[in-house]
């Protein structure tokens, strides 16, 4: 019988595999609608801003979760590099998932572009129109979802590699199933 | 592994020394990567792209950093927008309800060049942004021809490719021109147009036409399917401009006299009429409403004025304006993105943008 401490608590595993879905279907929108002049590039734009504000959103009811409910600890014999790798990791993602929503939000803003959520629903401006800072926060937003991507492919590998080869119960700790003793 | 699990699978593992595994940890990620490289066309270069119609624009008119990609020559222009109320009840937009919307607006010729000399096309564009009371903007990009060339944003790609000067002549092919135009029957509409057209001396003088059609929602969420045209006050008189930068000039003089007006007509289709087909006019009996008045007071240069950091999305549009069905608007959308991602680059100097040379004329 496992200890209830060897799990996330349901909220935090809930908001995890919901913002897991929400985060990959970004990536791809994003990289969809860049490279589409289709009909599929309007209706991917519109999906993308709803989207990153509903991740913002999640990814501060989560940290807040998160603060409440302490996660369980990594296993006590995961070697000290993998611990460092894994702290280091999630601690990057979670800045992502904040940063991203509000970079592009900035970057619309500096565009001059009305932040348009829905066809009626405007977010003001959180920056003042300025090309230059535009252009620099469109780049940096194009660069750190390569870095979020890539953050989570490793994570997506570590899941993996904690679940089939180490089997110690810290993919079970997401996924919800008890760890074998 | 289950205990349950049946001996044979077992014993393969076993074989295969749990390889099997590192190469789910591998493959896993490998395939969602491969996912994303499809999804943002990396193993489809042949899908044609905001980037590929704005670097054929760049072979077509050279590179001019900073400037708009396409449309580069032009003025900045500033005003107003009165409403009448008389769309009211096709459309819920702010901008329709009587009353006055600040505008920024930008006149300009067609192609990348922003030196060309006024005369170089019969076609001028105004693109204008109106900015409703709550916030929402209307954005349009107009040109001075009631048709356009071609329907897809594919045919487009391949009359730029067509245009591209030859490097010997530094002139498009017309051999290359011919056979396009040749294979592009629905052209025909735009070339009997350009045959008569002629350079107008001044932007005060051309009506602008939306080309693609739009939807308008009312109140009741019913869409009503509309094109649009700016109508000018001012008449023409039959002169033609004088050396190769006279619309500029033009418009200093004549806002010196007076404000510029233009009627915003709105045509409301039957139904059958295409939305799809910009190549294809509506028939003239197609009801008509002015909807109010557009005023502009002032102009400044591009490099300067507010027009200049301005991308004048078609698809920047207020609550009661949606898209139509027309190809062309989501890769007007697309390409105007990359080319304002490209001169705002340049403006702030980024690494890998393009930088100025002594521009000889």
């Amino acid at each position: 019988m496992a200890r209830p401490t060897d799990m996330f608590v349901w909220p935090a595993r809930l908001l995890h595999w919901l913002m897991a879905v929400l985060i990959i279907a970004m990536l791809f929108i994003g990289v969809g609608m860049v490279a589409s002049v289709s009909e599929r590039h309007d209706w991917l734009v519109r999906l993308h801003k709803p989207l990153g504000v509903a991740i913002l959103v999640l990814a501060v009811v989560r940290l807040i979760v998160r603060w409440r409910n302490p996660p369980p600890p990594l296993p006590a014999d995961l070697p000290v590099l993998q611990k460092w790798a894994a702290l280091a990791s999630h601690w990057l993602l979670y800045a992502l998932m904040l940063t991203l929503p509000l970079v592009g939000w900035a970057m619309l803003s500096a565009g001059g572009y009305p932040v348009m959520l829905s066809a009626s629903l405007r977010l003001p401006s959180i920056l003042p129109a300025n090309a230059v800072a535009f252009a620099v926060l469109r780049h940096l937003h194009a660069w750190l979802a390569v870095l979020l991507f890539a953050t989570f492919l490793a994570h997506l590998g570590a899941a993996l590699y904690h679940g089939l080869v180490r089997r110690d119960g810290v993919l079970g700790s997401m996924v919800g199933w008890r760890p074998r003793r | 592994m289950g205990s349950n699990g049946n001996g044979e699978g077992r014993r393969v593992l076993r074989r295969v020394g749990g390889w099997w595994r590192y190469g789910m940890i591998a493959g896993v990620p490998l395939v969602v990567a491969a996912g994303l490289g499809y999804a943002g066309g990396w193993l489809t270069p042949g899908r044609l792209t905001a980037q590929k119609l704005v670097d054929q624009l760049q072979s077509n008119a050279g590179v001019h950093p900073g400037y708009r990609r396409n449309h580069a020559k032009g003025v900045c222009v500033a005003g107003t927008f009165t409403g009448n109320g008389a769309l009211q009840s096709y459309s819920k937009a702010q901008v329709f309800a009587p009353g006055v919307v600040p505008v920024v607006g930008r006149f300009a010729i067609p192609g990348g060049n922003p030196y060309a000399p006024d005369s170089s096309a019969p076609i001028r564009s105004m693109a204008l942004r109106l900015t409703q009371p709550n916030g929402q903007q209307w954005r349009t990009g107009m040109n001075s021809m009631p048709v356009f060339p071609v329907a897809t944003p594919q045919a487009f790609y391949e009359l730029l490719q067509a245009q591209q000067p030859d490097p010997a002549s530094g002139k498009p092919d017309q051999a290359k021109v011919g056979a396009f135009f040749g294979a592009h029957p629905e052209a025909g509409a735009f070339l009997a147009w350009v045959k008569t057209a002629k350079p107008s001396p001044s932007y005060a003088v051309d009506s602008y036409w939306s080309l693609n059609a739009f939807e308008l929602v009312d109140a009741q969420g019913a869409h009503h399917p509309v094109r649009w045209r700016m109508v000018p006050e001012a008449r023409a008189d039959g002169s033609a401009g004088q050396g190769e930068d006279y619309l500029a000039a033009d418009l200093v003089q004549r806002l010196a006299a007076g404000p510029l007006r233009w009627h915003l007509l709105v045509t409301l289709a039957d139904p059958g009429d295409p939305t799809s087909d910009a190549t294809k006019a509506w028939p003239a009996s197609r009801r008509e409403i002015d909807a109010g008045t557009l005023e502009l007071t002032s102009t400044q240069p591009q490099d300067s004025g507010p027009c200049r950091d301005v991308n004048y999305d078609p698809l920047v549009l207020p609550d009661g304006i949606q898209a139509s069905d027309d190809p062309l608007l989501p890769a007007r959308s697309a390409a105007y993105a990359a080319s304002y991602l490209r001169r705002t680059s340049e403006e702030a100097h980024l690494p890998g943008s393009a930088t100025a040379k002594k521009e000889a004329r």
